[in-house]
This record gives C-alpha cells, sequence and structure tokens, in this order.
C-alpha cells in the first residue's frame, strides 16, 4: 500500500514569502469585498448598528441629559458625544463575533479552511470591512450630534484624532469579539456573551456621567478600566484640556488588546470545527 | 482506469480521533486508487465526517497517518490543500450574494486573476445548469440548486480529489438524482472521490469501492457486489398490510428462509434471504401464505440490497441515529431481533381471503 503512494506525485512546489505575502493581501481584500457585498444586498445587517447610538443620542441629550450636571463648555451635549461615539464603536464589534459564529455554523468557514488561502485571512478580511462599517457609522453619529447642538471646540486636527482613536478602540473590540465569536460558535450565546463585558465596559465608564456622581467602590472600577481612559482621551481632543496621562494609558490597553486577542483569534480560526 | 491512476490518492492507516470519552475513529485504514470513488458508508456518528475532516486538514488526527497524493494532511496540509475539494453537509455558501459572486471569490482565494475567476465561474454555473439563476441571491436558490452551487464552489480549484460528505443529505428524491448525475460527470473526467453516505443506494450507485463504518471501525469493504454477496442470495420480500398477520405471515416464510425471516411491524414489510432457490422459493412462499390466508402485497424476489448487508453486518439499519441504536432500534432483522416478535399475534381465524399477488 506504501509503496504505490510513491509512484506519481503531483508537482506541487511550496511558494515564497514574497508569494505568501501578496496572497495574505489579496485572500484579505477578497474577503473585505465578500463582506462589504453582503453588506451591499441586506443593509439590514447596519440598522443595528447605525440606529442604535442615533437613538442613545436622541434619548441621552434629550431625557437623562436634563437631569445629568456636567462641568464642561457647551453643556451635557458636548459631554456626551465623544462618550456615545466610543460607545458606538465598541459596540459595532456584536456585528464581527456575530457574522464569524454563523459562518462557522453554515459551514463557511470549514470550506475556506480547506483551501490554500492565507489563514488569516477571514479574519482579516473580516476586520477590514468592520473598520469601513464603523468608520461610516461614526461619522453619521457626528452628524447627528452636530444636529442636536454638538460642537467640537479644540480644532480640526484634535477632532480627526478624535475620530481615529474611536475607530482604533472599535477595532480592539472587533479583535475580541472575533474571538469570541469563533471561540463560543454558537451566535445567539455570542450575542448574549458581548452583553454581558460591553455593557459593564460601556456603562461603567466616564461616557455618559461623570464618573464622580457614582459610588465609591464603582468609582474604583469606572475609573481604571480602558473605555474611560478612551472616553476621556477623545473628550479631551474634542473639547480641549489635559489628555497627556490618558492617551498613554488608552494606547498601552489598545496595543494590549491587539497584542492578546490577534494572535488567540488566528489560533481559534485555525482550530476552528 | 487511466495510466496516471497508478498508486492511491488516497491513503489512511491507523487513524484515530476521541473527543474526549467519544472515540469517533478507532484505527481506520483506507487505500483509494486515482479515478475511483470510495464510498464511506455508514450511520450517524459512525465516524465518517470525522474521518473527511482529518483528510481535508481540518482536524488533527489523534494518531495513523493519512496521505492525499502522497502528501502528509498534518505535515504537508498547505499542499493538500490545493489539492482537494470539500463539499460538507450543509451549503456553504454566502447565501446574501449570487451564484456568481460566490465562485467568483472562492475563485479569487485560489489565486486566481479576475479573468480568470469569471471565465471558471461561467463555467461551473454552466455545468451545474445555474446559468438563469447566476445573478440571483443564492438564498433564493431551492436546496438542490444550493447543493450544486455548493459542489461547484468545491471544484474552482480544480481537485485531484474530492471529498463529499453526504452529497444527497436532505434533498428531494429528483434533485438527488440530478446530483448523482453530476457526481457521475466528475468521475468520468478521472476525478479521485471520497464519498460519504448513509444511504445504501448512493453508494451502490456512485461507488467502485465501498467501506462500511461502524463505531469507528471499518467493519467491511468491497465492491457493493462483494458486500451483497455477503447476505448470500436473493431475498423474498413482501408487505402484510393486516399488521395483526404478521406473525402468521413470518411462520409460513420460515420453513423456506435460509436464515429467520426478519418482520417490521411498522410497516408490515416481511424480508427472508433465500439464497440461490430463487423461484422454487417464491412458489413455496405463496403456497405458505396462502394456506395460512394471510393476505400480502408486492410480494417479490429480489437481490439483495444494501440495506440487507448492514443489517447483516451490524445487526442495526443504516439510517438511523447511533444514540437510538441501543435496545430502542427501529427496526432489526436476523440474529438481532425478529424472534422476539414471533410468539405474538394469534389472528388464525381471521376472514381475509388470500390474495397474495406473487411477481413473477
Amino acid at each position: 500500500m506504501t509503496a504505490a503512494t510513491a509512484t506519481t506525485l503531483p508537482r506541487v512546489t511550496d511558494p515564497g514569502p514574497l508569494v505568501r505575502a501578496r496572497w495574505a493581501y489579496s485572500d484579505t481584500m477578497a474577503i473585505t469585498r465578500r463582506n462589504l457585498l453582503v453588506w451591499y444586498r441586506v443593509p439590514a445587517y447596519l440598522f443595528f448598528t447605525v440606529i442604535q447610538p442615533v437613538i442613545f443620542v436622541l434619548m441621552f441629550r434629550y431625557v437623562f441629559g436634563g437631569a445629568i450636571k456636567v462641568n464642561v463648555p457647551g453643556g451635557y451635549v458636548n459631554f456626551l458625544m465623544p462618550g456615545i461615539i466610543g460607545q458606538t464603536a465598541a459596540f459595532a464589534c456584536f456585528g464581527t463575533a456575530i457574522a464569524l459564529a454563523q459562518e462557522l455554523q453554515k459551514g463557511v468557514i470549514d470550506r475556506l479552511r480547506s483551501m490554500p488561502m492565507a489563514r488569516s485571512a477571514v479574519l482579516t478580511g473580516r476586520l477590514t470591512a468592520d473598520t469601513l462599517r464603523l468608520t461610516i457609522t461614526i461619522l453619521i453619529v457626528v452628524g447627528v450630534g452636530y444636529a442636536v447642538g454638538f460642537r467640537f471646540l479644540n480644532g480640526a486636527g484634535p477632532a480627526i484624532l478624535m475620530v481615529l482613536l474611536a475607530i482604533l478602540l472599535g477595532v480592539a473590540c472587533c479583535v475580541i469579539a472575533a474571538y469570541t465569536g469563533l471561540a463560543i460558535k454558537d451566535e445567539e450565546s455570542v450575542q448574549a456573551f458581548g452583553l454581558i463585558w460591553l455593557f459593564p465596559l460601556t456603562f461603567l465608564s466616564s461616557a455618559f456621567v461623570p464618573i464622580s456622581s457614582m459610588p465609591g467602590w464603582l468609582q474604583a472600577f469606572a475609573n481604571n478600566q480602558p473605555v474611560t481612559f478612551v472616553i476621556n482621551t477623545m473628550r479631551a481632543l474634542a473639547l480641549g484640556g489635559p489628555i497627556e496621562a490618558n492617551l498613554w494609558k488608552s494606547a498601552a490597553w489598545l496595543a494590549g488588546i491587539f497584542i492578546v486577542f490577534l494572535p488567540l483569534s488566528v489560533r481559534a480560526y485555525k482550530r476552528a470545527s | 482506469m487511466t495510466e496516471s491512476s497508478t498508486g492511491s490518492a488516497i491513503l489512511v492507516e491507523g487513524l484515530t480521533k476521541s473527543f474526549g470519552e467519544v472515540h469517533a475513529l478507532r484505527g481506520i485504514d483506507l487505500a483509494v486508487p486515482r479515478g475511483t470513488v470510495l464510498g464511506v458508508l455508514g450511520p450517524n456518528g459512525a465516524g465518517k465526517t470525522t474521518a473527511v475532516r482529518i483528510l481535508t486538514t481540518l482536524l488533527l488526527p489523534d494518531s495513523g497517518r493519512a496521505l492525499v497524493e502522497g502528501r502528509d494532511v498534518v505535515r504537508e496540509a498547505a499542499v493538500v490543500r490545493r489539492l482537494i475539494g470539500l463539499s460538507g453537509q450543509s451549503a456553504a455558501i454566502q447565501e446574501e450574494l449570487t451564484g456568481r459572486e460566490n465562485l467568483e471569490i472562492i475563485g479569487r482565494l485560489y489565486h486566481l486573476s479576475w479573468g480568470a475567476a469569471r471565465d471558471r465561474a461561467v463555467e461551473l454555473l454552466d455545468q451545474f445548469d445555474l446559468v438563469d439563476a447566476a445573478d440571483r441571491p443564492a438564498k433564493n436558490y431551492s436546496g438542490g440548486m444550493q447543493r450544486r452551487l455548493d459542489l461547484a464552489a468545491s471544484l474552482v480549484g480544480d481537485p485531484k480529489v474530492l471529498f463529499l460528505d453526504e452529497p444527497t443529505t436532505g434533498l428531494d428524491p429528483r434533485s438527488r438524482l440530478g446530483m448523482w448525475d453530476i457526481i457521475r460527470s466528475l468521475v468520468d473526467r478521472g476525478t479521485t472521490l471520497l464519498l460519504t453516505t448513509q444511504y445504501l443506494d448512493e453508494a451502490d450507485e456512485l461507488a467502485d469501492e465501498i467501506v462500511v463504518i461502524d463505531h469507528g471501525l471499518v467493519i467491511a469493504a468491497g465492491t457493493a457486489e462483494d458486500l451483497k454477496g455477503r447476505v448470500g442470495g436473493d431475498v423474498l420480500e413482501f408487505t402484510v398490510p393486516d399488521r395483526a398477520r404478521i406473525s402468521d405471515a413470518v411462520a409460513a416464510v420460515a420453513p423456506i428462509g435460509e436464515s429467520e425471516p426478519h418482520a417490521d411491524k411498522e410497516t408490515g414489510i416481511v424480508s427472508v434471504g433465500v439464497g440461490g432457490r430463487g423461484s422454487d422459493a417464491l412458489i413455496e412462499a405463496v403456497r405458505g401464505l396462502d394456506a395460512l390466508a394471510v393476505r400480502t402485497q408486492g410480494l417479490a424476489l429480489r437481490r439483495p440490497s444494501l440495506d440487507d448487508v448492514f443489517l447483516a453486518l451490524t445487526g442495526h439499519a443504516a439510517e438511523e441515529d447511533e444514540e437510538s441504536a441501543g435496545p430502542g432500534r427501529r427496526r432489526r432483522r436476523g440474529r438481532g431481533g425478529g424472534g422476539s416478535r414471533r410468539g405474538r399475534g394469534s389472528g388464525q381465524g381471521d376472514s381475509d381471503t388470500a390474495t397474495t399477488r406473487a411477481a413473477s
């Protein structure tokens, strides 16, 4: 039996690193294109991503906002918008986790894993498309914010940096979500798990209310978690004020998330079954 | 066989895989010559899908080795992926996209140029009779069309070895026949094919060689004819419309059988192996049934099906869940069952007219 296999092996040569890099890029683009096409065909998938933050803006601006005392130039709407934009970015990762869990369940990932494409491309393609989705959503929310009275007070440069930081926060959350989606595999469980980690991180932060209004034990958490650091930095970029400490802590947290969760996600993809 | 088909396209030796306490594969050996079709037959949970997943690099085996075109599926997984195509149990397609888009993107992921990917998509849409539906979202396709698209997707990379995991499960009979035609045409082009199925007629129809897997072990191997030989000759089969008379029917045909008759109380089907006695057995059966005034339908002598083979080999039918393969088996036959049912029922005084319709 064994001897028989050695007779006529097909000629298959291993591609060099340059070819592999080119393939990794074109595979990522193909997957990105596929994901964008899906949204183009079924825009309803984007509904939650876009409508939810718009509702939040209106609700906090007009319903809760009057009762929340803040000390920032321009009043609560200026305090609120960097927070909502940060939360919008974070919540966008629900889509990442759900889409990957669905692909896993439907067998699409099995098909892709049995193909000679780059092992990272399903993730990088998903993250690329999600970055685009994040960017558009954030710009829409900024627009809605402007319509309800929000203003950048610190110039155009810092305003752009604020948007970029929000995108970075969003992508970091997408990387975590990609891991949870591939590890948990079940669409509904993934969704439930998303609520468990994203709600505390975004609501027990400086996003909607000044942390000083919370009870002491909660302040200890809220003051030392990444979403607070990022939103404080975004707020300083949008409205002016001291930035240094929050910026470094944000950068360290975001870098840490990428370093830990990107390899975890790739590993979960390779082992997915 | 062509000249290039010397040697094994798939070679598996002592393959094992466990998931915790569940021993999915307990030492499987397979050898599939190039250009041939191996049918892997077994009930749900027998280990068929686990074997396919290992051969297609999706799962690592615990021990043993598996080669595809001489390449190790563990150590040379990247090379193996360029030689194989996989079509799994569900249609692994992007439902929101059109058939054409699905195939084009797969083509790009096989590193074809855009032009080549488009041409390949057109070619496959044509081959799989999807031209009219090419630009509709795949979610509007029928089940059969989705499976055809999925199979087309597995061929984009022009694989040397194709793995089809239960390609017709869940399809209606007509789509199933259509799928068989397509699979036959692939084989005619010289593609080596490993096909898993729980449908015995499917393996009979498509496979050159069949291995029967049960509980993670190969329990039989050979051609469909070899396996049918294991049952030992022809089978006499008929239906008893009045279920209360089944025990009488069994009693009537027991003397002519080579083995104990098998009766299914749900369907009323009684069958018994009659060896090489052919029409003599048929005549005796008619006389026996007539004497006891048992009314039957569709009495006929037939060649043994792989269903009979499976029952003879394993004591339980192929098309049932492994979980239910314990005491509550739906169908039993031969040594395993049958006997317990013989004592029941006593409709001797029934006034049925014996209208035994014998098929010649």
